[in-house]
């Protein structure tokens, strides 16, 4: 028997039917992996106890500490102080929670804590063909290993925990061809903020997107999570890339990987997981990664994105009133003019973490740029592994010490200044070079003004003190 | 949750595009364990001043906006941060529905699961709420109900609204669909045993 040509978003859907959707009804799919965190967790264990329900599949559900967690220097003791005592509590219900329920938890301080899209890669837990969630809307980074991975709400926490499963409609897809080769000072983040800038940040939504073409091939897997991890800032849940060589051998060896003939038999398996020549996708977006610059955002949201060496949109470029009164808004509050450039515009703080760029690949960039050099005094760096993994081999490989030598800050791992609810924030007014996913209003900080951008444009900008084009950094 | 039963309500515009779940609630009020008193920080950053005090330009807290039950809001309403804390602070507010050209699509599953009504409307009826808002803020009424899929705008007009079937099933009648999940293991244990677990977290820390 033959069948018809299938995209990779077809293959992982089918694979994980529980019962199919229906006219009246969604999907009934299937959870391979569950990830949870401090936030967006507590009420939905509440419920579980209120209905007197057990979790499920405890062993197929991992917690860490991210989101509400200090990333200041650890005391003589070795632990991490929790000054917020809200935090403290909704760290401690967490622990709770876990116990209660038998699930694994990398607890504040412990040396495989991290942010969770991070630490799922980095155990070997992330694996092709799987269907992975998490209370968080970036859990599509997961989606580099070609795993459909979204983000839910605590409700639907609650249900995963409870039935390992989810109520699901079926999503359309979107093929993302970046065509070409990346040029020198050009990279992953680049490639997703200007698709972003291409489709608005509700271009994708109802979409998975699939990224093809031979600039995402030629991406490292750190790098390719930095692309699907933005996926949901152009409005798509999920983001896939066909997983190849480069990915086996990300995951070869790490703790959770496959191992022996078990190893054998996954590859085999992984092989498949390509979208069939023929197969076709719901639409088809492309992007020329040779005429690439790099992208910086200069409005509110992550749509908002320009190359560097562009010019801020005037009223006139947008088609509708919605818009322009957009721009209007956004330019207001980032203190900007239409029209205006951004390069040598002073800013107060760089920030180079977050899920989106906090890798050891990310933090070798920025570091290969601040080598030899200080930043500028006027400006605050924080430099955020994304894990405790990371930050032990950023230290093995001596990046701490070309941090901390240019006058950088060398922090604990969290999510830190990308959500700024653990006290790393901008002030009212402050503006930021950050690596991280968002720059809505007040997002890392009130009153806080955000320019997204690359590790490498982040580093050239703090050495310089204004914003930098990374390419002109000799 | 509680069924569904029609309503007429006055409503609220708020005529900015692409409000994302950080307006709604800023991550900072997101150490809560709880669901309760999130409306009192509903858009908190536009709402209040740097004081604490309420900010008087913001609409609802303009005394003709008090006590409304519906927001009108710009086009990719939600976006952004998965976070269900968003609609909860929107029904702590008292809000029962919300009516935009596009919802992004997280926000818009929270909604359905907590019974707030993500109403898709057209650019058209979009500009008519704005326009009737305009002539008596905050003194017009629409009518949603639910069974039929249809507003009734302030001239009334009655337009029709999409949902899927299941989400409006579970609205219209206080079903939760966790109730529904559980009722499925059957098919779940079959899935299961014939599925062998892909990963196995136990152990690990």
């Amino acid at each position: 028997m033959t069948t018809a040509p299938q995209t990779l978003f077809e293959k992982i859907w089918n694979r994980h039917i529980v019962r199919p959707e229906t006219s009246e009804t969604p999907a009934v799919l299937y959870v391979d992996l569950h990830l949870v965190h401090e936030v967006t967790s507590p009420q939905a264990f509440t419920e579980l106890r209120e209905r007197g329900l057990k979790v499920r599949r405890p062993s197929q559900t991992v917690a860490t500490m991210d989101h509400s967690t200090p990333t200041t220097p650890r005391g003589r003791d070795g632990i991490i102080p929790v000054p917020d005592v809200q935090a403290q509590a909704q760290l401690t219900q967490l622990e709770t929670n876990c116990r209660d329920f038998g699930i694994p938890l990398f607890a504040l301080g412990t040396e495989n804590q991290g942010i969770v899209h991070v630490i799922g890669p980095e155990q070997g837990l992330t694996q092709p063909g799987m269907t992975i969630v998490c209370g968080d809307s970036h859990t599509s980074t997961h989606g580099a290993f070609g795993a459909l991975a979204f983000g839910i709400g605590t409700s639907e926490v609650g249900h995963v925990l409870a039935t390992q499963c989810l109520l699901q409609s079926r999503p359309k897809t979107m093929e993302v061809r970046i065509n070409g080769t990346l040029r020198p000072g050009v990279g992953a983040k680049d490639i997703i903020l200007a698709i972003i800038a291409q489709i608005g940040i509700g271009g994708g939504t109802g979409y998975v997107f699939e990224y093809t073409g031979s600039a995402i091939r030629g991406l490292s897997m750190e790098e390719r999570m930095t692309v699907c991890n933005m996926s949901i800032e152009g409005g798509a849940r999920a983001g896939l890339i066909a997983p190849d060589q480069v990915t086996f051998e990300y995951i070869k060896g790490r703790p959770r990987a496959p191992q022996g003939a078990a190893w054998d038999a996954a590859i085999a398996d992984w092989q498949t997981l390509v979208t069939d020549h023929g197969a076709v996708y719901d639409a088809t977006i492309e992007l020329d990664a040779d005429v690439l610059a790099p992208m910086i955002t200069y409005g509110t949201n992550p749509g908002m994105g320009i190359p560097i060496t562009g010019t801020i949109p005037t009223r006139n470029d947008m088609t509708d009133e919605q818009s322009k009164a957009g721009l209007e808004k956004a330019l207001k509050y980032m203190d900007l003019s239409e029209g205006q450039s951004l390069i040598g515009k002073a800013v107060d703080v760089v920030f180079i973490g977050s899920c989106t760029n906090s890798r050891i690949t990310d933090l070798r960039q920025a570091a290969s740029l601040m080598v030899g050099r200080t930043v500028n005094p006027k400006v605050r760096v924080m430099v955020v592994p994304g894990s405790a993994q990371v930050k032990k081999q950023a230290e093995a490989e001596g990046l701490d010490k070309i941090f901390v030598a240019a006058g950088a800050e060398w922090r604990e791992a969290g999510c830190s200044m990308c959500i700024a609810m653990n006290g790393d924030q901008l002030k009212p007014g402050q503006y930021a070079v950050s690596t991280s996913n968002r720059n809505f209003e007040g997002r890392q900080g009130k009153g806080g003004r955000t320019f997204l951008a690359s590790p490498l444009t982040a580093a050239a900008t703090a050495i310089s003190g204004v914003i930098s084009d990374p390419r002109d950094i000799r | 949750m509680e069924s569904f039963k029609p309503y007429t309500a006055r409503y609220a515009v708020l005529p900015v595009e692409n409000i994302d779940t950080d307006q709604i609630i800023p991550a900072r009020f997101l150490k809560t364990t709880s669901k309760v008193g999130l409306g009192e920080i509903l858009f908190s950053d536009w709402r209040y001043n740097d004081d604490g005090t309420p900010n008087p330009t913001f609409v609802v807290n303009k005394p003709e906006y008090q006590g409304v039950e519906v927001l009108v809001a710009g086009n990719n309403f939600g976006c952004g941060s998965s976070r269900e804390h968003a609609p909860w602070a929107l029904q702590g507010f008292g809000f029962k529905a919300v009516l935009s050209t596009y919802f992004a699509d997280i926000f818009r599953n929270n909604s359905l699961k907590n019974g707030l009504l993500p109403i898709i409307i057209s650019e058209e009826t979009y500009q008519k709420l704005v326009s009737a808002d305009a002539e008596a803020a905050g003194e017009v009424e629409i009518a949603v109900d639910l069974a039929t899929q249809t507003v009734t705008l302030p001239d009334g007009e009655k337009v029709h609204f999409p949902i899927e079937p299941f989400a409006k099933y579970c609205v219209l009648n206080g079903v939760d669909q966790l109730g529904f999940l559980v009722s499925a293991d059957d098919d779940l244990t079959t899935y299961e045993s014939a599925h062998a677990a892909r990963v196995n977290t136990a152990g690990l820390v």
